[in-house]
C-alpha cells in the first residue's frame, strides 16, 4: 500500500454539513401521500365505474325477459339471449380449440425442442403476437376464415380469430406451469422405462393443470370481452335468433357497442345492463376455474 | 399371457429384447410431431398477418401513392373529395394514446412504488391484485363509461365535444395503470436490498433512496413497461371508438373529436365498402401502419428490458 | 482491565462514562416476537478498534446494526433497553435517525456500491446533506483516505460497480468516510473478498482508527487479534423454547482475550473447539 495520507481534521465535522433532515423527511412524507393516492385513484375509478354501470343497469338487468328475449327496436323493451347465447359459444368453442392446441405448442417448446435456432424464432414469434392489437387478428381472420377458408361472417369465423387471438398468452402461461413441474417427478417416471409421452401425460400435465388454467380463464375472459376483432370479421349488431356455428352472430360486447350507439336515453340502461351480463359471465369463468384449480390441483 | 415372473423363468431377460419398441416409438415420433404443429400454428399465424396484410397494402399502393398517403394531411377515402393522407388517423392515435400514457405512467408508478416501498407485505397482496382487475375489465366497458360517464361530467368543466380526444385518452389511461405499474413493480422489487442500505446507512432518508437510487437502477424495467403501455394504447379499439369519434383531424386539441387508425378500421368494417374496392382496402394499408407501429414498439420493449438492465453480481 | 458481561454496574464502571463512545444498557433485540440477543452490557471505548467475534447466529451483527438503528428498517424487529451514543440514548423516539447515521457510518459484507459513477457514490451523500465545504476536495479526501485515489484517480466518470471487489470496498469505506462520521461499523467487511484485497482493508483500518472508532464484526479470529484493540466474545444459547438466541459473553483487550480467556466459552472458541 501507498504511503499513509496525513488529512486535515483541524475543521470540526458536524459544522460540514446542512442541518436539513427534517425538511427532507417532510418532503418525504408529502411523497409517501402522493403515491399512496396515485395507487387508490385507479382503484377509485374502478369502484365508480361499477358504481355507475350497477345504478344505470340493475333494473334493466333484473327486468322480466331481458337474458331471456331477443332484442327490440324499443329502447325499455326485449333482450339479450342471441348475445349471450353468441358470447357461450365463442367461448366454448376458444377454449376446445386453445387448449390443445397452446398445451400442445408449450409441451413441445419446454419438452421437445431442441435448442436450435428455429426453436429462439418460434419463442420470439409467440411473444410478439401477444403484443399484437386485436383488431389486426380481425384482419387476419376476415382473411383467412371468411374468405379463404369460407365460411364467411359466422360465428366460427369469430370464434377461430378470438382463438388465435387467445393463443399466445394461453403458451406463455402453460409454458410457465409446465416448466414448474420439478424435473426430479420426470426423472423418476424415465428411470422406471416409461416412456416420453406417458411420463409428460400422466404425470407432467396434471401437476401443471392448475397453472395452465389460470392462463386458459385469463385468456378467454380476454376473448369474450373482444370486439374489435369481431366487428372486422363480421359481427351484427341486432341478432334475433339464436346463431349456430355457421350463421351470422353477435357477442355481447357487440351487443354493448350496439346499445351505445343508439341515440334513444333508454338504450343507455340497456347498455349498461349487458355490461352486467358480461360480467358476471366473466366472474363465472374465473369462479369455475378456481374451482378446478381446487378440485384437481396435486398439492 | 407372456408369463413376466422372472424368478420362475429366469431367461425372460435374456430372451427379452432391449431394443425399442417398434410400435412404442412409431407413437412417440407421432406425439412429437402433433407437438411441433401445434407451435407451427404460430408461426403460421404471424406469416398469415403478414401476407394478408401486406398483400391488400401492396394492392393499395397501386391506385394510391406512397406520396398522397404520408404527405397529405386530410383523411377523406369516403367522401367525394377523396384524400388519403394517413397522418389525420395516426394524429388520433397519438392524441389519445398522449393523454393515456399521462394518467398511466404516474398512477402506475406510483402504484408501483407505494406497493413496494411503502405498504405492508399483507396490504400489498390485498391491492396488487385489485389494481390487476383494471386490466380484467372488457375494454367496451371503459368506452361506455368514458361516452357516457366522464364525458358530461368533463362538459361541465370545459367546452369539449359530445366526442373527444380527452375523456377515450383518459379512460385508456386508467385501463393501461396496470401495465405501467406491474412491470415497473417487478423491476423495483429486482432493485437488491443492500443497495437500499447502503443509502440509508449512510444518512440518506427513504424519498431520497427512492428517487436518486432505486428508481434509476429499475430506470430499463420501468421504460420497458411504459413502452408497452403505449403499444396498448396505439392498439385499443373500443374505448376511442365510442368515446373520441369517427372525424380524422390533424389537431392537439383534445376537446375536439378525433378518429384513430384502429376505429377507422372498425368503422370500414362495419360500413358498406364492397370487398376489393379501394375504400376497403384502406382498411388493410392503415392496418398495415398500426401492425407496424406496435410491432416496433413491442420490440424495443423487450430490447429495453434487457440490454440496459442493471446486472447485481 | 477486565471486563465481563455482567448486570453489576459497579464492574463495567472502569471505562469512565466519557471515555466511551457507546454505552449499552441491557439492550435486547427482538425478531417477531422472538428474542434474538439478549440482554447486553457493553461500554465501546473511543477511537479504537473492537472486534465482535462468535460463530453464527450469536448476535454480533444485530448488535452492530444497533448502533446505527439499521434494525428499524427490519419489519418485526424490536430493540429494548438503552443505547448510549455520547450520553444520548439513541433509541429515545426524539431522536432521528438520518442524523444519527450521518454520524455512525457502515460498511456492509458485500461491497454494495451504487450503479453510479465512482465520483457519485462519494459525493451523492454529502450533497443530499448540504455539504457546505467543496465537493471535489471531499471525493479526492475520502479516496486518499481510503488509499484507493491512486487506483481511480483518473476513471473517476466510470461505474463503482465495475472495480474489483476489494476496490469495491475500500470504495464503500471512502464513502462512509466522505460523511465524516464518528463511528465505522463494520459486518464482515473482508468476509467477500480475496486474502489480498483482505489484507489491504485491514490495514486501512489500523489507519483510520486515528480518527474514527471502529466496531468490526468478523468471523476471523486471526484477523481479530491482528487488528482489534479489544474484542467481544458472543455465543448463541437455547432458550427454555429451545430457540435459539445470541448473548455477549466476554469483553476485553484483545491479547487478553486471546491468550487468557476468561471465560470456558470463550477459551473453547478460541481453541477452535467449535464455530
Amino acid at each position: 500500500m501507498s504511503t499513509s495520507y496525513q488529512p486535515d481534521d483541524s475543521l470540526d465535522s458536524s459544522a460540514e454539513f446542512t442541518d436539513n433532515v427534517e425538511s427532507r423527511e417532510t418532503l418525504g412524507k408529502v411523497f409517501e401521500v402522493l403515491f399512496l393516492l396515485g395507487l387508490l385513484i385507479g382503484l377509485f375509478v374502478l369502484a365508480l365505474l361499477l358504481f355507475d354501470i350497477f345504478r344505470d343497469g340493475l333494473g334493466r338487468f333484473l327486468s322480466p325477459g331481458f337474458l331471456t328475449e331477443t332484442p327490440s327496436r324499443f329502447p325499455d323493451q326485449g333482450g339479450i339471449r342471441p348475445a349471450i347465447i353468441s358470447s357461450v359459444l365463442l367461448g366454448s368453442v376458444v377454449i376446445l380449440v386453445t387448449v390443445p392446441i397452446g398445451v400442445g405448442a408449450a409441451l413441445y417448446l419446454e419438452e421437445y425442442a431442441p435448442k436450435a435456432w428455429w426453436t429462439a424464432i418460434i419463442e420470439i414469434n409467440i411473444s410478439n403476437l401477444a403484443g399484437v392489437p386485436s383488431i389486426v387478428y380481425g384482419l387476419l381472420g376476415l382473411g383467412v376464415f371468411n374468405y379463404l377458408l369460407g365460411f364467411g361472417p359466422a360465428l366460427i369465423s369469430g370464434a377461430l380469430t378470438l382463438s388465435l387471438l387467445s393463443l399466445p398468452v394461453i403458451i406463455v402461461a402453460a409454458r410457465e406451469a409446465i416448466r414448474a413441474v420439478p424435473d426430479s417427478l420426470r426423472n423418476a417416471s424415465y428411470g422406471l422405462g416409461v416412456t416420453k409421452w406417458k411420463t409428460i401425460s400422466s404425470h407432467v400435465l396434471p401437476y401443471a393443470v392448475p397453472g395452465i388454467l389460470t392462463g386458459v380463464i385469463i385468456s378467454v375472459s380476454r376473448a369474450i370481452g373482444d370486439a374489435a376483432s369481431l366487428i372486422v370479421v363480421g359481427a351484427v349488431g341486432f341478432l334475433t335468433f339464436n346463431p349456430g356455428l355457421f350463421q351470422r352472430f353477435m357477442a355481447l360486447p357487440i351487443q354493448i357497442y350496439s346499445y351505445i350507439t343508439r341515440p334513444e336515453p333508454g338504450f343507455a340502461s340497456a347498455a349498461a345492463a349487458t355490461i352486467i351480463a358480461l360480467l358476471i359471465l366473466i366472474l363465472l369463468l374465473n369462479g369455475i376455474a378456481i374451482y378446478i384449480r381446487q378440485r384437481f390441483s396435486i398439492s | 399371457m407372456q408369463n413376466t415372473n422372472y424368478r420362475d423363468n429366469p431367461d425372460i431377460l435374456s430372451r427379452q429384447s432391449l431394443n425399442k419398441n417398434a410400435s412404442e416409438d412409431i407413437s412417440e415420433k407421432i406425439v412429437a410431431t402433433i407437438l411441433f404443429a401445434c407451435a407451427l400454428v404460430s408461426v403460421l399465424t404471424t406469416f398469415g398477418i403478414v401476407v394478408i396484410i401486406f398483400q391488400e397494402t401492396f394492392s393499395f399502393f397501386q391506385e394510391v401513392s406512397f406520396a398522397q398517403f404520408f404527405l397529405d394531411t386530410k383523411w377523406t377515402p369516403l367522401f367525394a373529395d377523396r384524400h388519403f393522407g394517413v397522418w389525420p388517423l395516426i394524429n388520433g392515435t397519438l392524441l389519445t394514446t398522449a393523454i393515456a400514457m399521462a394518467v398511466a405512467i404516474p398512477l402506475g408508478l406510483s402504484s408501483a412504488i407505494y406497493l413496494s416501498e411503502y405498504a405492508q407485505p399483507q396490504v400489498a397482496a390485498i391491492l396488487r391484485p385489485a389494481v390487476e382487475l383494471l386490466a380484467g375489465i372488457p375494454t367496451v366497458v371503459y368506452g361506455y363509461f368514458a361516452l357516457l360517464f366522464l364525458t358530461p361530467l368533463l362538459r361541465n368543466l370545459m367546452p369539449l365535444e359530445i366526442f373527444n380526444a380527452l375523456s377515450a385518452g383518459l379512460m385508456m389511461g386508467i385501463m393501461i395503470t396496470p401495465t405501467v405499474g406491474s412491470i415497473s413493480l417487478d423491476a423495483i422489487k429486482a432493485v437488491p436490498r443492500s443497495l437500499r442500505e447502503g443509502a440509508y446507512a449512510l444518512g440518506i432518508t427513504k424519498l431520497e433512496t427512492i428517487f436518486k437510487v432505486v428508481l434509476p437502477a429499475a430506470l430499463s424495467g420501468i421504460i420497458a413497461s411504459i413502452i408497452l403501455g403505449i403499444s396498448r394504447a396505439v392498439g385499443e379499439t373500443m374505448t376511442v371508438l365510442i368515446a373520441a369519434g369517427q372525424q380524422p383531424r390533424l389537431t392537439i386539441n383534445f376537446m375536439e373529436s378525433v378518429e384513430t387508425m384502429t376505429a377507422y378500421m372498425a368503422q370500414i368494417s362495419g360500413g358498406d365498402s364492397p370487398r376489393g374496392s379501394l375504400n376497403f382496402k384502406t382498411l388493410y394499408a392503415v392496418g398495415a401502419v398500426l401492425f407496424i407501429l406496435t410491432l416496433a414498439l413491442n420490440i424495443v420493449s423487450h430490447w429495453v428490458a434487457n440490454r440496459f438492465k442493471e446486472k447485481y453480481e | 482491565m477486565t471486563y465481563s458481561n455482567s448486570r453489576n454496574q459497579s464492574d463495567s464502571a472502569i471505562i469512565d462514562q466519557d471515555e466511551s463512545v457507546f454505552n449499552v444498557e441491557g439492550v435486547k433485540v427482538f425478531y417477531g416476537g422472538f428474542m434474538a440477543l439478549l440482554d447486553v452490557y457493553l461500554k465501546i471505548p473511543d477511537k479504537q478498534i473492537i472486534a465482535f467475534i462468535g460463530p453464527s447466529g450469536c448476535g454480533k451483527s444485530t448488535l452492530l446494526r444497533c448502533f446505527n438503528r439499521m434494525n428499524d428498517l427490519i419489519p418485526g424487529a424490536k430493540v429494548e433497553g438503552r443505547l448510549n451514543y455520547r450520553d444520548r440514548n439513541i433509541y429515545d423516539p426524539k431522536i432521528n435517525s438520518v442524523k444519527l447515521r450521518r454520524q455512525v457510518g457502515m460498511v456492509f459484507q458485500r461491497p454494495n456500491p451504487f450503479p453510479k459513477s465512482i465520483y457519485e457514490n462519494i459525493a451523492f451523500s454529502p450533497r443530499a446533506n448540504g455539504y457546505k465545504g467543496n465537493i471535489d476536495e471531499l471525493v479526492e479526501d475520502s479516496l486518499r483516505r481510503a488509499a484507493i485515489w491512486n487506483e481511480v484517480k483518473d476513471k473517476l466518470k466510470e461505474k463503482g460497480t465495475a472495480l474489483s471487489g476489494g476496490q469495491q470496498q475500500r470504495l464503500c469505506i471512502a464513502r462512509a468516510i466522505a460523511m465524516k462520521p464518528d463511528v465505522l461499523l463494520m459486518d464482515e467487511p473482508c468476509s467477500a473478498l480475496d486474502p489480498i484485497s483482505s489484507r489491504q482493508v485491514e490495514e486501512l483500518c489500523l489507519e483510520l482508527k486515528q480518527q474514527y472508532t471502529i466496531i468490526m464484526v468478523t468471523h476471523n479470529m486471526q484477523q481479530a487479534s491482528r487488528v482489534a484493540d479489544f474484542t467481544a466474545f458472543f455465543n448463541t444459547e437455547i432458550d427454555e423454547y429451545g430457540k435459539r438466541r445470541g448473548k455477549l459473553v466476554e469483553f476485553n483487550p484483545t491479547p487478553q482475550m486471546f491468550s487468557y480467556p476468561q471465560t470456558k466459552e470463550a477459551e473453547d472458541y478460541i481453541s477452535g473447539r467449535f464455530g
